[in-house]
């Protein structure tokens, strides 16, 4: 039996051409125009995957021509930057795809969702047979093994990821916090929609603008503050947000020491967005105050994934010990040696339904 | 025979630190449920010494410093077994195992255990006020290591450096929420024994009441600090190691104290 995957990625094709070839694709005429006795497609923003088992060799150009969705000229089957991997590199690959090796952002974890989507969807479909079934089940078993000997996935690699696993490791559960956000602008929205995913629920937003305080506060479901009260606020508030175009700083250690008298046992948590800076650096010397500006957010993230990146070869050496067990597997018939620990396919506790 | 045990016990736990420090040094901090375990295992071993030392002496073994220092480590453990997972700070397990292993290596090397010269006898309201006042310690201690926790975390997040043991350890809030509840642990228990004291039917040294009462306004205050709001969470976690170290020193103190007036 010939197992392949046949596939784009972000390594070399831009997202116009993974649109091109992504999308749903039908398996069936897949089984029917390619040849494949079994077959599983994943197919995510950042790549397009065919993993096939057939008894003979299934060209690339035919499943290229199975995937290609539009017939419009500018793309052609031939053309695009296909890439094939076969037996012990299409399972190294797979297990390092389901392990987010291969992702734009090492270590991501969502792919391993989608790959269990689309294992589950061929499945369904009828096109996962006992040899891509094997293979997937212990490619997510890989996945978890990986993530839980290594620190692949550790650390927050964004800046409103950083923002909210910060967030979490002051205040623990996000849902009794009350965040303020001063200023308007891109990052900020998008830290507040990061904590408000956390489930963060008071939102209050102060702007020099009122109309436009009005506006950021309907979009980000709180409530508007006007300017002038924005430092009486710091008493109340557990999280400060600030991304205003000052030129000089609007919060000062003078300011803030006063207010933090009267809440001297809860922590204040400052993100600083703005350039030049809208909190004076000392304010982080006092008691209970946790001051991050943008550099020191993206260091952290910048860190995560140089961590990731370390953890790499460790991950590596893993898949490696699978794959090799997993062709042993294959060589056998994918027969386990009978014995009541590892029964065989036939008896396996293991069946299709399972992911 | 019974020191066989406390080695065994102490062994347990020297493994456990070894596994955090390699674990560390891999940069992969996974310790829970194997120190869980270890610590687990350490306790039973601890409470087969107390229970065969308890046998020989026929009461509740605490009459020499030896058994003193024992009977604290094993209350820690005791405590970091009920409180530990009640609170998800299995952490704490990386930081318990140390904190039992340095006292118990201690017991065994020092020359301390040391057979009292009359045979004690029974006093159950003594051994009551005792046993109390010592479980006491264990609520204090850590509460102690959840200060040492929360000073380690607020460190890193201070100077935004974010080490690997940062993504293991619980957040400051559930931190510090686990100190005020062991604080009140301790000090309620230590206020019983404290009370149960003044019941024994036997003159006690007037150092031996000055300790005691010493060790119970030191933790008054650093609760009354944090309920009036006195101190900042950073203060109330570095008073906690303060307070431990000065009760283990007074501790020390009236052991000895009590051991001298011992006819």
């Amino acid at each position: 039996m010939n197992l392949f995957c046949i596939g784009l990625s972000h390594h070399l094709a831009d997202v116009a051409m993974l649109e091109h070839f992504g999308g749903d694709v039908e398996i069936d005429c897949l089984l029917r125009n390619s040849g494949c006795t079994e077959a599983v497609v994943l197919s995510t923003c950042n790549r397009v995957e065919v993993y096939g088992a057939a008894e003979a060799r299934i060209s690339t150009l035919d499943i290229a021509r199975c995937l290609n969705r539009k017939i419009d000229g500018r793309v052609s089957p031939e053309s695009a930057p296909f890439y094939r991997y076969e037996d012990d590199d299409c399972i190294r690959h797979l297990f390092r795809v389901a392990s987010g090796l291969d992702s734009m952002v090492v270590g991501e974890t969502e792919i391993l969702g989608q790959a269990k989507k689309a294992y589950e969807t061929a499945r369904t479909a009828g096109s996962a047979g006992k040899y891509l079934h094997r293979l997937f089940q212990r490619a997510f078993r890989v996945a978890k093994h990986v993530r839980t000997h290594t620190e692949i996935t550790r650390g927050a690699v964004s800046v409103g990821s950083v923002t909210v696993d910060l967030a979490q490791k002051i205040f623990g559960n996000l849902r009794n916090c009350k965040v303020l956000v001063i200023g308007a602008g891109e990052t900020s929205e998008r830290t507040v929609r990061a904590l408000v995913s956390r489930g963060v629920m008071d939102l209050r937003v102060s702007n020099r603008s009122p109309e436009r305080a009005e506006a950021i506060a309907f979009a980000v479901s709180g409530r508007a503050v006007p300017f002038e009260q924005w430092t009486h606020q710091c008493g109340e508030i557990d999280i400060l947000i600030t991304s205003t175009s000052s030129e000089v700083p609007l919060l000062s250690q003078e300011k803030l020491a006063p207010i933090l008298r009267e809440r001297i046992d809860r922590p204040l948590f400052i993100i600083d967005i703005a350039v030049p800076r809208d909190v004076a650096p000392n304010v982080n010397a006092l008691d209970g105050v946790y001051l991050y500006d943008m550099d020191s957010l993206q260091s952290i993230a910048e860190q995560s994934m140089a961590t990731r990146r370390a953890q790499v070869a460790t991950a590596e050496e893993i898949i490696s010990e699978h794959v090799r067990e997993f062709v042993e597997l294959i060589a056998r018939g994918l027969n386990r040696p009978t014995s009541p620990e590892h029964p065989t396919v036939s008896e396996s506790s293991l069946r299709p339904s399972e992911s | 025979m019974d020191r066989y045990l406390l080695i065994i016990s102490t062994v347990c736990f020297l493994i456990a630190v070894a596994h955090t420090i390699l674990e560390m040094r891999g940069g992969i901090f996974r310790p829970m449920r194997f120190n869980f375990l270890l610590v687990a295992l350490g306790f039973i071993f601890q409470t087969a010494f107390l229970s065969v030392r308890g046998q020989q002496v026929h009461r509740c073994p605490i009459t020499n410093l030896f058994e003193v220092i024992i009977f604290v480590a094993w209350s820690i453990a005791l405590f970091y077994m009920v409180i530990g997972p009640a609170y998800r700070l299995s952490l704490m397990g990386a930081f318990t195992a140390p904190l039992v292993a340095l006292l118990q290596i201690f017991a065994l090397l020092v020359p301390i255990d040391k057979p009292h010269r009359a045979r004690l006898p029974a006093n159950s309201w003594l051994e009551f006020h005792a046993s109390m006042s010592l479980v006491a310690y264990g609520a204090f201690a850590l509460a102690c290591i959840a200060g040492v926790m929360y000073l380690v975390q607020e460190r890193q997040l201070k100077t935004h450096q974010l080490r690997s043991i940062f993504y293991h350890l619980p957040p400051l809030s559930d931190l510090f929420a686990a100190i005020t509840r062991l604080l009140w642990w301790g000090f309620a228990l230590y206020t019983l024994g404290l009370v149960t004291g003044f019941f024994v039917d036997a003159p006690l040294p007037w150092t031996q009441i000055v300790c005691a009462i010493g060790v119970w306004i030191l933790y008054g205050f650093i609760l009354q600090g944090r309920y009036l709001r006195w101190f900042a969470p950073k203060r109330v976690a570095a008073l906690c190691i303060i307070g431990f170290s000065a009760a283990l020193t007074l501790l020390w103190g009236i052991t000895f104290s009590a051991q001298a007036h011992t006819p």
